[in-house]
């Protein structure tokens, strides 16, 4: 792996993506619905922090980014960071994150770039973990008239954070090799991809493809800027405390 | 709606499990899912955490006839008297190869 | 204890009388005695049937309780190391908890029964989860003491009477050595670590120490349960056997960790070839385990708003089932459902081949007559 700067901070924004939506699935330890979930959402929770170690390894020491950064410093995106709220917001995160991670690792797999081998063993887990997330989303749209109602609050609820994963992120293209090779993600075409398999799994469970818009008003950016949103400087505090009450500290 | 326990519990589902290719599905356990897809699915994430399988079938419950214990006597005890069927009934005298 | 009448008696032919009965309990009666395992579809006493029943529901209980003190500390686990361990350690408890319903399940008894009772407070859970994870260390010491006896405690039970549970638990044993390792190299690193991280570990062990003795329940001459369970082989030693044994097997691994036991009675006994130990407040004990621990209230209030939180998912799912499967929605307990949910094959990395499915002779554990 180069130490390209571009090449860093694209590693950083994909490992932060995979960071803190592992860090919200694990809220879930001991609340998951049934017992079999249980299991089901921490092998994706770890599924992403694999993921994460890997990709912030390439950028530096792990803990030194996970626990010392500030809130400024992380360049997730803002969907993977919102509240677990209940089962159905959470799996309406999953659809669409796990959505574009999947179409977006599975190019970047086939690119043959610096992430290609690291994308081409996440993709057979990001591949599980969209499975995951469309069987529920059919299951619980056309599932009962209150968890129908619920999916569809969720799948509306987040539908504002769904532009935001299309931006191109720096150093993702120059990762797939020289520019002359003209490998480098086609983000439009990502972007269609993406509505048209979400729209597709919405349809089938029985839900309204949301109409709003899909980015914020605000100008000034988003999570890949640094921007979030406030519940996650909540989530960073919790997560970072202990590792900074002890500076220097092995665990 | 909710709060009472559910009327609609989740079936029960036999997994078995090929631990590598070559060898048939064994019985690995048991698991409650809503439908066969689902079962699959929790059968991955519950049996195959420590790559334990290639492959899984998944089977309802109810789905199995099982033989009883009262039958056992009359099921297997009749193999037991036909000695015959395995090879060391026969006696082969020394120094006879490949058989 | 309540007698399981719906579990009962279901492969007793029709009309069998006492002398059948008296036949029946012999046969049981040697199998046991032989060392042979007994099967969900054999006949069984009531009370062995109801005694397994108690046993096992609580020990999936406690697995799904014991999840709450650890995954109190996944957020804020201090490096991403440990955050996967612990992750990957309270999902094994949920799965050990599956492993465990459902080896009580083959006894007739559903899921959804024993959680009920769990939730209502009619059936237990083991105490050691009503204390709380107040540091980071407690995480280790759990690793290390309560994993520790639990482990002393069941793996003898994989030579248990009853085949379900004993497979059940080796099974569990098997996933459960990575707990008690991780827990002990994590208090080596705090023990080793900072003077602030060696004080955090050694309060922990402070507080864990004598909770832990306490999970082998009480002196065998106490133990209402005790003498028939190992009558049945469901037990193969006694409470203060097992308890002894995990003394003398923790006492140097204290010592290896740099970290002492609180307790001052504590000495090698060279006469016995043991370690012998101070008196256990088993006043304390019971006041826990009647509900007035630190944690009694939240462990089962979590618990249950888990549940209840939890049924419009369940539901949602099981309409769902019955709108597109229709047919494979109905319980497992009820025989002879067609299965008709055939599903095309699954993108899933499974290669179910249906052409040399007939070949598998389905040797089942389940006896679900009604």
């Amino acid at each position: 792996m180069s130490t390209v700067p571009a090449t860093r901070s694209a590693a950083l924004a994909l490992g932060d993506d995979a960071l803190i939506l592992s860090h919200r699935l694990g809220q879930w330890a001991g609340h998951a619905p049934v017992l079999e979930e249980e299991v089901a959402l921490a092998n994706i929770a770890l599924d992403l922090l694999g993921q994460a170690r890997i990709l912030l390894s390439l950028v530096g020491d792990e803990d030194e980014l996970a626990y010392r950064r500030e809130e400024r410093a992380f360049r997730n995106l803002q969907v993977v960071e919102q509240p677990n709220g209940d089962f159905a917001h959470t799996l309406a995160r999953q659809l669409y994150f796990s959505t574009y991670q999947h179409l977006l690792y599975a190019r970047l797999a086939a690119g043959g770039g610096a992430f290609a081998p690291l994308a081409a063993k996440a993709v057979k887990e990001t591949a599980y973990h969209r499975d995951h997330a469309e069987q529920w989303t059919l299951r619980l749209g056309d599932g009962t008239t209150e968890s129908h109602d619920r999916m569809q609050r969720a799948v509306d609820a987040l539908w504002r954070f769904t532009g935001e994963p299309f931006q191109p992120v720096e150093g993702l293209d120059a990762g797939l090799g020289t520019e002359a090779d003209g490998q480098g993600v086609d983000w439009q075409q990502l972007e269609s991809d993406w509505l048209a398999s979400v729209s597709g799994v919405l349809e089938r469970a029985t839900l309204a493809v949301p109409q709003g818009p899909r980015t914020g008003a605000w100008a000034a950016g988003a999570g890949r800027q640094g921007l979030h949103t406030e519940p996650f400087g909540l989530m960073l505090a919790e997560m970072q405390h202990l590792h900074r009450s002890h500076p220097g500290a092995t665990w | 709606m909710t709060g009472t326990a559910s009327h609609q519990d989740w079936p029960l589902w036999e997994v078995f499990v090929r631990s590598r290719r070559g060898l048939s599905h064994t019985h690995a356990g048991s698991l409650h899912a809503p439908d066969a897809e689902m079962a699959l699915r929790n059968a991955r994430d519950l049996y195959t955490r420590r790559s334990e399988g290639v492959s899984i079938w998944v089977v309802p419950s109810a789905a199995i006839t099982a033989s009883s214990p009262d039958e056992k006597d009359s099921f297997f005890e009749p193999a037991g008297d036909k000695p015959y069927r395995h090879p060391t009934f026969y006696e082969i005298p020394d120094g006879v190869k490949h058989l | 204890m309540t007698a399981l009448t719906h579990a009962t008696a279901a492969h007793t032919p029709n009309g069998a009388g006492a002398q059948d009965e008296a036949a029946y309990q012999e046969a049981f009666d040697a199998a046991v005695a032989a060392d042979e395992r007994i099967e969900p579809r054999d006949w069984m006493p009531d009370a062995y049937r109801a005694s397994l029943v108690r046993q096992i529901a609580q020990h999936a209980h406690s697995e799904i309780i014991g999840m709450q003190p650890e995954s109190n500390w996944i957020t804020r686990a201090p490096s991403l190391r440990r955050k996967a361990i612990l992750m990957a350690k309270v999902q094994d408890e949920a799965g050990h908890g599956l492993y465990l319903y459902s080896a009580a399940e083959t006894l007739g008894t559903s899921r959804e029964e024993l959680l009920d009772k769990l939730h209502s407070g009619r059936q237990k859970y083991s105490s050691i989860f009503n204390y709380p994870t107040l540091t980071w260390a407690d995480v280790g010491a759990i690793g290390w003491l309560v994993d520790g006896a639990a482990i002393t405690n069941q793996v003898p039970i994989c030579r248990c009477s009853y085949g379900p549970y004993a497979r059940a638990m080796v099974r569990i044993c098997k996933e459960e050595s990575f707990h008690q390792r991780q827990g002990y190299e994590s208090l080596l690193a705090l023990s080793h670590g900072t003077p602030e991280q060696h004080a955090m570990a050694q309060d922990a062990v402070n507080r864990w120490w004598w909770p832990s003795l306490m999970m082998f329940g009480p002196p065998d001459d106490e133990s209402a349960h005790s003498a028939q369970s190992m009558a049945w082989k469901i037990k193969r030693h006694s409470n203060d056997e097992l308890r002894q044994r995990f003394v003398d097997i923790a006492v140097p691994q204290a010592e290896s960790l740099g970290l002492t036991l609180p307790d001052p009675d504590l000495r090698w006994n060279e006469e016995r070839g043991h370690y012998d130990f101070g008196a256990i407040d088993w006043a304390e004990f019971r006041d826990v385990l009647k509900g007035n621990g630190p944690c009694n209230e939240q462990r089962l209030s979590q618990r249950r708003r888990a549940h209840e939180e939890g049924a419009w998912v369940r539901d949602a799912a099981a309409a769902y089932a019955s709108k597109h499967h229709p047919g494979s929605s109905t319980r497992g307990t009820h025989p002879g459902t067609p299965s008709d949910a055939r599903t095309g094959p699954s993108d899933t990395r499974t290669d179910s081949s249906r052409d040399d499915r007939h070949t598998s002779t389905t040797d089942s554990d389940r006896g679900r007559t009604v």
